[in-house]
């Protein structure tokens, strides 16, 4: 632990020089431009990024590639807040209640624990990080297929929190999901799928492009219908604009929860920043005291998916750093940033550059402290946005929407899907269909079939492979408990009901 | 932040440019350079670094890198071959996987009608097993096999990818059955590398840079990789000095456009020879951990003709084609 604490303090030293204070700067303010952005993500940043910093101080650029990395986390939720477009399918989740609180006049304190969970997420992540890498990377690499599966059953169970009202309607949109996520090339058997001979559709349905035709195009075209109608007023600022003491009370506890999961999974080779702000949001609807307000506008739904999304950020490089192993988009660009200047992230890494990796961790705090300073006072301007006239507001968010789409993946196909998902976003609002448990159903179908399949593969058939493992069935066994234990409370009410 | 990025590759391309001018006249040339894959990928990677080595070698005036991702490559293809058509400009990154992909995609277009200009990078392959596993060389491997293939479980990359023709190729060069394999894919090399430390999986294939930091660090044993002498920067044996007939390489090429003229071809073949023998061409492959695998004009066009049939055969093999 002594040694660890000296090593960070070296890392302090090379962080907080002039030079690589200014190279997290960039990386913080390209990061939150990019997250912000639907479709350009901190992976494609740093990717073109790559060949121009070649010549570059390695320490320094690897300081700006984790501050876009980690600015690309806190970006995406500014645009899911404000405008209930996405920029990153991490960022889904924040939108759900994000958006109705900046619809309701309460966007600051939106932002504001957004961006306050955030720094607190990545602080304790980043703690994580430096001090329990090595131990923590030996239990993730334990988590077979097997264990997967049971990680995917318990996400899917969560999911119900985002229904809304009708299971049998949340239940539709889900299933909607999981059919457009069999879509593609079969990863084990490598056959297409149901892509009626249209190669773009081959490697699947992009989930930003359906979030984004969910969400934004689908509300610009629901707002334009309504419009004549029964125009919706929106507030800008109503109360006050930062976060009241209640506020406050309401955050805390959601930020620390999401970064209890957020980093863990994070830091599982396939464990991704989805899973951990579905189940944030669950965790939070069932433990808050107004569970009445989640979907119309509830700040402990904005807190805790946001820290756990920021704390998976620094779950994902434990084994980059540690193992050399990319476990998400960004983090595969950040191991060639490595390469190029050949560096191999491993278990040597460690012990041959300590310099290097401390100081890149001690960034890492550097560059959260830097997103704060940087998002607190634009709360005020972001929310000014809401102020432009709605026509301009939603032509804006189309544009925007389409040039992010184009920008991610530049074919026509894209952009179809793009407008057909807005359409259909548009006739699920109309008939109180709930949308996110559909983009949830399309990023968890896939990951769990794939599991599934792998341990039914690696067992030859043997369904036993499925609790076999410890960490499995005790996955399993929460999944079931979390799954029947409403009925069952339910059914003991009655009877206690009865008895009286 | 993208305007950022265009503004800085502008700016830097400008500067290379204007020394590239001064010193070779002949390099008028703009390029078009598509990376049918996303940012960040080996094809990527490869046609940025040509991007960079071409400019600085003053091979070419400005190069422009466009990325075209989708389905292995295809996606590009498609449009490459028909967007392209006629223009001495443009050039494709592709490579082995391509060639798979178009077989396994059922891609309309094929690499017979691009035309081939020059194989440029190579990537041995590698076969290795947790450092704990009772196999400790390519004949346990091979034994094991032998006794039930399906006990053998494999990790590598996407079905159908260089790992898995690579696993079909390791079974009939020991005389097993290669439907028989149990080849478990998984996206991207983490993912599989994970499966394998935590002894997942019986055995692992894949590039060898994706093992070297395991295997120095003793978490993986090799047991051999699939060219056809030891290579320099790996430590440990061939599989075919082992007695097993397997060779393969991950390579990377440039093709053009079909329909070009024969001193269109020629040019663009000049271009590609004079960034290979730069030094930062040199550079780039030294500090990227690639080898040199430079193969021009006809014999590369010889190359990629058998490596098409080879793969085919191989595809069959294993089932995933018809």
């Amino acid at each position: 632990m002594l040694d660890q604490l000296a090593a960070l303090g070296q890392g302090f030293l090379v962080a907080l020089q002039p030079a690589k204070l200014l190279f997290a700067l960039v990386g913080v303010f390209l990061g939150t431009a990019v997250g912000v952005l639907p479709g350009i993500g901190p992976a494609l940043t740093v990717a073109l990024l790559l060949p121009v910093t070649f010549k570059m101080d390695p320490t320094g650029s690897l300081i700006m590639f984790a501050g876009i990395y980690y600015g690309g986390m806190y970006g995406g939720s500014t645009t899911s807040i404000l405008i209930n477009t996405p920029g990153e399918s991490a960022s889904m989740i924040t939108a759900l209640e994000g958006n109705k609180m900046a619809k309701a006049g309460r966007g600051g304190p939106a932002l504001a624990t957004a961006a306050l969970g955030s720094f607190v997420a990545g602080t304790v992540a980043t703690v994580g990080l430096a001090f329990f890498a090595p131990a923590l990377v030996d239990l993730a690499v334990q988590f077979g297929p097997a264990d997967y599966f049971a990680l995917m059953v318990l996400a899917f169970v969560t999911v119900s929190a985002t229904f809304g009202d009708s299971p049998l309607r949340g239940l539709t949109s889900l299933f909607l999901g999981l059919l457009l996520g069999l879509v593609g090339i079969d990863a084990l058997t490598g056959q297409a799928r149901l892509t009626f001979g249209v190669p773009e559709l081959l490697d699947g349905v992009e989930v930003t492009t359906l979030a984004v035709g969910l969400f934004a195009v689908g509300e610009a075209l629901f707002v334009a219908s309504r419009r004549k109608y029964a125009p919706e007023e929106i507030e800008p600022v109503r109360g006050s604009l930062w976060m009241t003491k209640e506020d406050w009370k309401r955050s805390w506890k959601p930020w620390l929860r999401g970064t209890a999961l957020g980093f863990p999974i994070g830091a599982l080779p396939a464990g991704g920043a989805e899973i951990p702000t579905f189940m944030s949001y669950t965790i939070e609807k069932k433990l808050s005291k107004h569970p009445e307000e989640f979907g119309k506008g509830a700040i402990e739904g904005v807190a805790g998916p946001e820290a756990a999304n920021n704390a998976s950020a620094a779950g994902t490089l434990m084994p980059l750093l540690t193992l050399g192993l990319p476990t998400s988009a960004t983090a595969a660009i950040l191991l060639a940033g490595f390469q190029q200047y050949g560096l191999n992230p491993g278990p040597l890494l460690f012990a041959e550059k300590p310099d290097l990796v401390w100081g890149l961790i001690a960034s890492l705090f550097v560059a959260n402290v830097m997103l704060v300073v940087l998002n607190l006072p634009l709360v005020g301007l972001w929310v000014r946005l809401l102020a432009i006239p709605q026509p301009w507001l939603y032509a804006g968010i189309l544009v925007f929407a389409s040039v992010g789409t184009i920008a991610a993946n530049p074919s026509p196909v894209e952009l179809i899907m793009l407008a057909l998902f807005g359409v259909l976003g548009f006739l699920m609002r109309r008939y109180d269909y709930p949308i996110a448990p559909m983009v949830v159903g399309l990023i968890l179908g896939p990951m769990a079939e794939t599991q599934l399949r792998r341990a039914l593969a690696i067992s030859l058939g043997d369904p036993a492979v499925l609790i076999e493992s410890p960490l499995a069935a005790t996955l399993l066994v929460i999944a079931l408990i979390a799954l029947v234990a409403p009925y069952f409370l339910k059914g003991l009410e009655r009877f206690k009901a009865a008895e009286d | 932040m993208t305007a950022f990025g265009r503004t800085l590759a502008r700016g830097l391309v400008a500067t290379v440019a204007a020394v590239g001018f001064a010193t070779a006249a002949f390099a008028q040339m703009e390029l078009k350079i598509m990376a049918p894959a996303a940012p960040g990928g080996g094809w990527d990677q490869t046609a940025r670094a040509m991007q960079a080595a071409l400019t600085q070698a003053g091979a070419a005036k400005s190069v422009q890198v466009t990325n075209v991702p989708g389905a292995g490559g295809t996606v590009g293809l498609a449009q490459f071959v028909t967007g392209a058509k006629g223009d001495g400009s443009q050039l494709m990154v592709n490579g082995f996987v391509m060639v798979g992909a178009i077989i396994t995609n059922k891609s309309p277009v094929t690499l017979e009608q691009v035309t081939p200009i020059a194989r440029l990078t190579g990537e041995n392959q590698a076969i290795v097993v947790p450092a704990n596993s009772p196999i400790k060389d390519a004949k346990d491997l091979a034994a094991a096999l032998k006794a039930d293939p399906a006990k053998v479980t494999w990790a590598g990359g996407s079905a159908g990818g260089t790992d898995h023709i690579m696993v079909g190729l390791f079974a009939q060069a020991v005389g097993v059955d290669p439907t028989k394999i149990n080849y478990i894919p998984f996206s991207g090399g983490g993912e599989a590398l994970a499966a394998i430390l935590g002894g997942k999986v019986t055995a692992g294939v894949s590039g060898y840079g994706e093992f070297e930091g395991q295997i120095k660090a003793g978490k993986l044993r090799l047991i051999g990789i699939a060219s056809d002498k030891r290579a320099p920067n790996v430590d440990g044996p061939t599989l075919k000095e082992q007695g097993i007939a397997l060779e393969i390489v991950n390579w990377r090429s440039v093709v053009a456009p079909p329909g070009i003229t024969a001193d269109q071809k020629k040019a663009l073949i000049e271009a590609i020879d004079k960034m290979v023998k730069s030094p930062q061409w040199q550079e780039t492959l030294k500090a990227k951990g690639w080898d040199d695998a430079y193969m021009a004009g006809d014999a590369f066009a010889t190359f990629l003709k058998n490596e098409q049939t080879r793969v085919g055969d191989v595809l069959k093999s294993i089932g995933l084609a018809k």
